[in-house]
């Protein structure tokens, strides 16, 4: 992974200096909230309803067992014991004092880390493919680009007040891992005619209030070209942007006011006088940071195990977590595992100082040091041999990460919600639990097989309910939580919105609804057919009847007194 | 000439020039004026037969067009923030630098306070009416807040990776 030289170093050093003395200017009254908070939250400092809550960067979701280790540290000595992984793979710390934030940064910056735009109105943290550089899939390694997007972000002198916050995500798999699609800046890496590598272009696509799927921009940008076309995107947002209404504020309001052509128009026209200039990346800089990148030294080995072969057979326990959390790798005799941060009764996604400590020891065991982080907020070891999954899989059994449902019902996305977010118009986290603890026999799970559930606390969709299968919006009637669902989302390259099947339902019916949602897809399904293809085969009508059933003029009537 | 204190090339200095209110319609006083855009473009005539020098000033989202044959020649532009969290006048910053190739005096006005000082002399400001509210020694320290940016920007054209010693990874610093 990407090591800081001595100038990287330094920026970071300088930005957590310059944030003690803002925090220092605004205890001491020297700096008004309003003048604070836009700097706060270039920093990924917010106030929330107990306490301060940070968000720690994890550019495009990596980290080393060392960074690992200090943020188990952080969430033991600054926190109370935990941590929170995030929809877009970075990390919450939902206890800090505003005091000890300064510290918090200064032991960050000891391990190549930090919480610059992490909020705010800025160029917030890439993302990318939790499994970048091992996939099977994969046409052409994201993380360099990635990263050199860090830092042609980082600081940003012109666009650090946009009119709204700006996501970037970059893939390089067949399959789209990174959901670029609803990012307000997607890329994929791409091969030109000629087989260099080249970006397509996808802007204006989002979730929030007015969910849209991203538009290409452009089809194959040369490499080096990408710093200077980005440029020229974020300048005729930054100009010409909505800053009347924050709800239209989005760069995906701006590309349908203006249609894709005029946008794309505007774009090359701003380019023209860019392309070419100073900020044209060049091969020298691409390969210094490519080289950090390159394969870790791979041991050669058999396709086929022997020995993993027969614990596959002997423990069906394994065999289930294998078949769920284990992910196919570019190289013969190696695996990628999910460790699942979804068991049932933890927030999704939370994650202890212990547990922590426990990961990155079993990636310096068994995965190069190595770790990532997944957007659905699950944490992945890239490099594991086959022949040591067996022992990877006891060792994550210890430690409560074994749960073998990635990508099954219960491995829902969730945001923090109402029990720790001041934006949420409900909690998240009780539903998720509700849900998990209906659903939990295993082998009605994998019979149910892949399903989606995403939960968002509000319209800013921080739990991606629209792609969600099934996507369950916390919303506020009258004072009352109550929970829109809809279903038929989905993510990646057949990326859909879900659709609202109804009326808004209370807290305690949702593992009810849920259940009987299941229900008619499992009673209605063809042999092998996954739930997306039979709700669009036989519509939103029978999963309708079956959770309103008669009773939805009462609802109505109920909601209407509430 | 006022009492007014501005940082100008990252020195505070006495303001030599009358900043002219919105809707100004007197007489143009003696001295260095800093006029409205609209005032500057329709009393163009009256504004050219003055000995002494004018300035322009402007909101970030105004048009540059109408003045753009005359930009080149201006001695001082004024950009103002109505708020600070208004980030179109960093991008007509840019702009007057790079694409009409102002060389003049380019100043912050409005709400321009310490924190935004850095990124506003990156972009192309060499001039900051500070907040009269607030500390102008204290806001000049924000220039040195940072040694080192890896983009391209007007105070530094080559970005970090045209200029930074390659180092192979494990060799880093």
């Amino acid at each position: 992974m990407y090591k800081y030289d001595s100038i990287d170093q330094q920026i970071v050093d300088e930005r957590v200096a310059q944030f003690r003395g803002q925090t220092e200017r605004f205890i001491s009254g020297e700096l008004g909230e309003d003048e604070f908070r836009p700097l706060r939250l270039q920093n990924g400092l917010y106030i929330q309803k107990h306490a301060p809550m940070l968000r720690v960067a994890i550019p495009y979701g990596q980290l080393s067992s060392t960074q690992v280790r200090m943020l188990a540290h952080i969430a033991r000595k600054y926190d109370r014991g935990y941590g929170h992984f995030t929809t877009r793979q970075n990390i919450q710390f939902n206890w800090p004092k505003l005091k000890r934030v300064p510290d918090i940064l200064a032991d960050l910056a000891t391990v190549e880390m930090h919480a610059i735009q992490t909020s705010g109105n800025c160029i917030r943290n890439t993302t990318s493919d939790q499994f970048a550089g091992v996939a099977h899939d994969e046409l052409i390694d994201p993380r360099p680009y990635a990263e050199l997007i860090r830092q042609w972000s980082t600081f940003h002198p012109e666009f650090a007040y946009l009119p709204r916050k700006f996501k970037i995500a970059v893939n390089g798999a067949i399959e789209d891992r990174a959901g670029t699609l609803f990012h307000d800046i997607g890329i994929h890496t791409v091969n030109d005619v000629a087989g260099n590598v080249a970006f397509r272009i996808l802007v204006g696509g989002g979730l929030g209030r007015t969910p849209i799927l991203g538009h290409v921009v452009r089809e194959a940008l040369p490499k080096q070209h990408l710093f200077t076309y980005l440029d020229a995107i974020l300048r005729v947002y930054n100009r010409f942007g909505r800053r009347d209404n924050m709800y239209k504020a989005r760069i995906k309001i701006l590309v349908k006011e203006l249609g894709l052509e005029k946008f794309r128009a505007e774009v090359d026209a701003e380019w023209a006088h860019l392309k070419d200039g100073p900020a044209t990346l060049t091969q020298a800089e691409i390969d210094r940071v490519a080289a950090y990148f390159v394969d870790p030294d791979y041991a050669v080995l058999p396709t086929i195990d022997a020995g993993f072969e027969r614990h596959l057979v002997d423990h069906k326990a394994f065999a289930r977590w294998v078949e769920r959390n284990v992910f196919g790798h570019k190289k013969s005799g190696y695996a990628a595992v999910t460790l699942s941060l979804k068991k049932t009764g933890v927030a999704p996604g939370d994650a202890t100082d212990a547990q922590l400590d426990a990961v990155a020891d079993l990636a310096d065991e068994f995965s190069y040091g190595e770790i990532r982080v997944s957007h659905e907020q699950n944490l992945i070891l890239a490099d594991v041999k086959k022949r040591d999954l067996f022992a990877v899989w006891q060792r994550a059994k210890t430690i409560g990460f074994a749960t073998p449902n990635i990508g099954l019902l219960t491995d829902i996305i969730a945001c923090p919600g109402g029990d720790f977010c001041s934006l949420a118009n409900a909690k998240s986290i009780p539903v998720a639990e509700a849900i998990q603890r209906r659903f939990d026999d295993l082998d009605y799970l994998f019979d149910i097989g892949d399903i989606a559930i995403n939960i968002s606390g509000c319209m800013n969709a921080c739990g991606h309910h629209h792609v969600g299968h099934i996507g369950i919006l916390g919303v506020d009637k009258h004072g009352a939580e109550f929970y829109q669902v809809t279903i038929g989302g989905s993510q990646g390259l057949q990326a859909a919105l879900g659709k609202v099947i109804g009326p808004a339902f209370a807290q305690d019916e949702m593992a009810d609804v849920v259940e009987k949602l299941i229900k008619t897809y499992v009673a209605l399904r063809h042999e092998d057919e996954h739930f997306l293809d039979t709700a669009k085969r036989v519509g939103m009508e029978p999963f309708k009847a079956s959770v309103y059933d008669k009773k939805a003029g009462r609802r109505e009537a109920e909601v209407a007194h509430v | 000439m006022s009492d007014t204190k501005i940082i100008r090339d990252g020195v505070i200095v006495a303001d030599d020039w009358v900043l002219l209110p919105t809707g100004y319609d007197a007489a143009f006083p003696s001295g260095k004026l800093i006029v409205p855009l609209n005032i500057f473009v329709s009393r163009q005539a009256e504004l050219t037969a003055r000995t002494e020098c004018t300035g322009v000033w402007m909101e970030g989202h105004d048009d540059l067009t109408p003045i753009s044959n005359l930009i080149e020649g201006l001695p001082l532009i004024a950009i103002h923030f109505p708020k600070f969290t208004d980030g179109r006048g960093y991008s007509t910053a840019v702009l007057l630098r790079t694409r009409y190739s102002f060389k003049g005096e380019l100043r912050a006005t409005g709400e321009v306070l310490r924190d935004q000082l850095f990124y506003l002399r990156r972009v192309g400001f060499n001039a900051f009416a500070v907040r009269a509210d607030k500390d102008i020694v204290d806001a000049l320290k924000a220039l040195t807040d940072f040694s080192e940016s890896y983009q391209a920007s007007t105070d530094q054209p080559a970005p970090l990776f045209r200029r930074r010693a390659t180092h192979a990874p494990g060799s880093a610093a």
